[in-house]
């Protein structure tokens, strides 16, 4: 059973390109942030999730640089790699640091500096999260992976084409409210069914594009908040993480999706609730067809229905399995490494009640999802409001 | 240039060897000295036919960094006749539509060129549809 961990503060920039500023100047602004909410809360740990530092920004050893530009020189600083899933990871870790009593006050930063780097450089330096030697070696990209998956899914489950045009649609229209989004316009079904084929059957709209970001959560033991802490008290009720194997061609069967299932199960049994409790899940919608597959693995669709949800409302805020509630990696933006605890923040505002235009009414238990590749690495978190 | 990695993997790309189980008799590719299916030391080579059908495809039309030259290409995921599932370039695919289901075979052909003109061109397996006359 996990201590009584809790959420006490959280901090974000906005997601976007950020040309003019560096990794270190966001990791900091997003920490300071988040202190602001808990001054009197000293960390004596900070976990950073980020995949691409080394590669794009040059920068390796983040825990010393990281801690030293916030004004924290001297505590605990590992820096957790998981590709896409390094947020939910690092925020794992936390939990285990904070619940295991190896530290007090930890501070979660995911963070992501995409743009010190020219677009093919990117999009060379993403392909790393995939099998370098078996699956790079042949020429795939992630997008081109999105796309095995999904024309497989819509083979084998007869998908109509367009089926996916709904998550898109509700990421645009929940990141119009979220002042830290990337992307703050709704958009058309018709914008969808004119976007440019990427790797087909996966086209623009249903790829959440990288950026800069950075994002961060202070985790204590409840008998460390401040007898004056006013905000509502949310609490981590599940934390875990899964692997699979890393290339897709590696599982015995590509379309199981094995850690995903594994994980919400796990999440489930950890916080003690079922499925149907949930009242939003910030899942990882990198590409759409990966929004569908985690609706699926968390058992809020069968396999090959998960696409139904975006169809018929179920997944707006006041639906019954409302997900990207604050737009999503789609909406928002994709901060690769730091995905994992902008859902945290999210999750946060939602349970605060202080989700603006797109808040779910009366939130009380929040899932997140964060995946690295196509569920290679998983990390599912369940957060509760006292 | 990564020319250890080329040269370490080359008879993977060049010749499809992977290994057999001496416990169980599953095929593993690409060889990993540990059996998947049973948990055992296996470490015997096996070569693959290259026989094999489409699984799943897509196509890559932003190619990264040293790929810009076959763009836009059709990669897929092979599932080989002996059990393993590869990912590859489709080739000489003419005007034959792709599918899921649709019998390819292994060549050998340039997959990419690390370091520009002076660099080294990386040779592997792709696939193409088994031909009519041999079906």
């Amino acid at each position: 059973m996990l201590e009584d961990v809790v959420i006490a503060g959280i901090g974000q920039i906005q997601v976007g390109e950020h040309w003019e500023t560096s990794l270190r100047s966001h990791a900091a602004r997003a920490i300071l942030a988040a202190r602001s909410e808990v001054p009197s809360l000293q960390p004596d740990m900070l976990v950073i999730g980020n995949m691409l530092g080394s590669t794009i920004s040059h920068q390796a050893n983040l825990g010393a640089l990281v801690a030293d530009w916030a004004n924290l020189s001297g505590v605990d600083a590992p820096t957790v790699e998981a590709s896409g899933a390094s947020g939910g990871a690092a925020l794992r870790l936390g939990v285990m640091a904070v619940s295991s009593r190896q530290a007090d006050v930890v501070v979660v930063l995911g963070v992501e500096k995409i743009t010190d780097s020219v677009q093919t450089g990117q999009d060379r330096a993403l392909t790393q999260m995939m099998d370098t030697d078996y699956e790079a070696m042949p020429g795939l990209t992630p997008s081109g992976q999105a796309g095995l998956v999904m024309n497989r899914y819509m083979a084998q489950y007869q998908v109509p084409a367009g089926a996916f045009a709904g998550f898109a649609v509700n990421a645009h229209a929940n990141g119009a409210h979220n002042p830290n989004a990337m992307f703050r316009k709704p958009i058309t079904r018709q914008r969808y069914d004119e976007a440019e084929v990427v790797a087909p059957p996966v086209n623009q709209m249903d790829v959440a594009p990288a950026a800069d970001g950075a994002a961060a959560v202070i985790l204590t033991r409840r008998e460390w908040l401040p007898a004056d802490y006013a905000m509502p008290v949310v609490r981590v009720a599940a934390s875990n993480l899964v692997t699979d194997s890393l290339a897709l061609h590696d599982r015995s069967d590509p379309m199981l999706f094995q850690a995903a299932r594994l994980s919400s199960e796990r999440a489930f049994r950890q916080a003690g609730i079922s499925p149907a409790e949930v009242d939003l899940f910030e899942l990882d919608d990198a590409y759409s067809i990966y929004a569908a597959l985690q609706l699926e693995a968390a058992g809020f669709a069968a396999a090959g229905q998960g696409w139904l949800l975006a169809q018929d409302g179920s997944i707006i805020p006041r639906g019954r399995v409302p997900i990207c509630t604050l737009g999503g990696s789609k909406a928002r933006g994709n901060p690769i490494g730091a995905v994992g605890v902008y859902q945290a923040v999210e999750a946060v505002l939602q349970l605060r009640g202080k989700a603006g235009g797109s808040q779910v009414p009366e939130a009380r238990v929040a899932m997140l999802q964060n995946w690295g590749g196509p569920a290679s690495t998983v990390a599912t978190h369940i957060l509760m409001r006292e | 240039m990564e020319v250890p990695r080329y040269w370490r993997n080359r008879n993977q790309r060049y010749a499809l060897v992977g290994e057999v189980c001496p416990h169980c008799e599953v095929k593993i590719f690409p060889p990993r000295d540990v059996c998947p299916a049973c948990g055992q030391d296996a470490k015997t080579k096996f070569s693959f036919s290259g026989r094999g059908e489409v699984y799943s495809y897509t196509t890559i039309s932003d190619a990264p960094a040293g790929y810009e030259e076959n763009a836009p290409y059709t990669v897929a995921l092979v599932k080989l006749e002996e059990g393993p599932v590869v990912t590859a370039q489709l080739t000489d695919l003419g005007q034959e539509p792709v599918s899921i289901g649709m019998p390819v075979e292994m060549v050998t052909r340039r997959i990419r060129q690390d370091g520009g003109k002076e660099g080294i061109l990386v040779y592997g397996y792709k696939f193409r549809p088994v031909m009519a006359v041999a079906r």
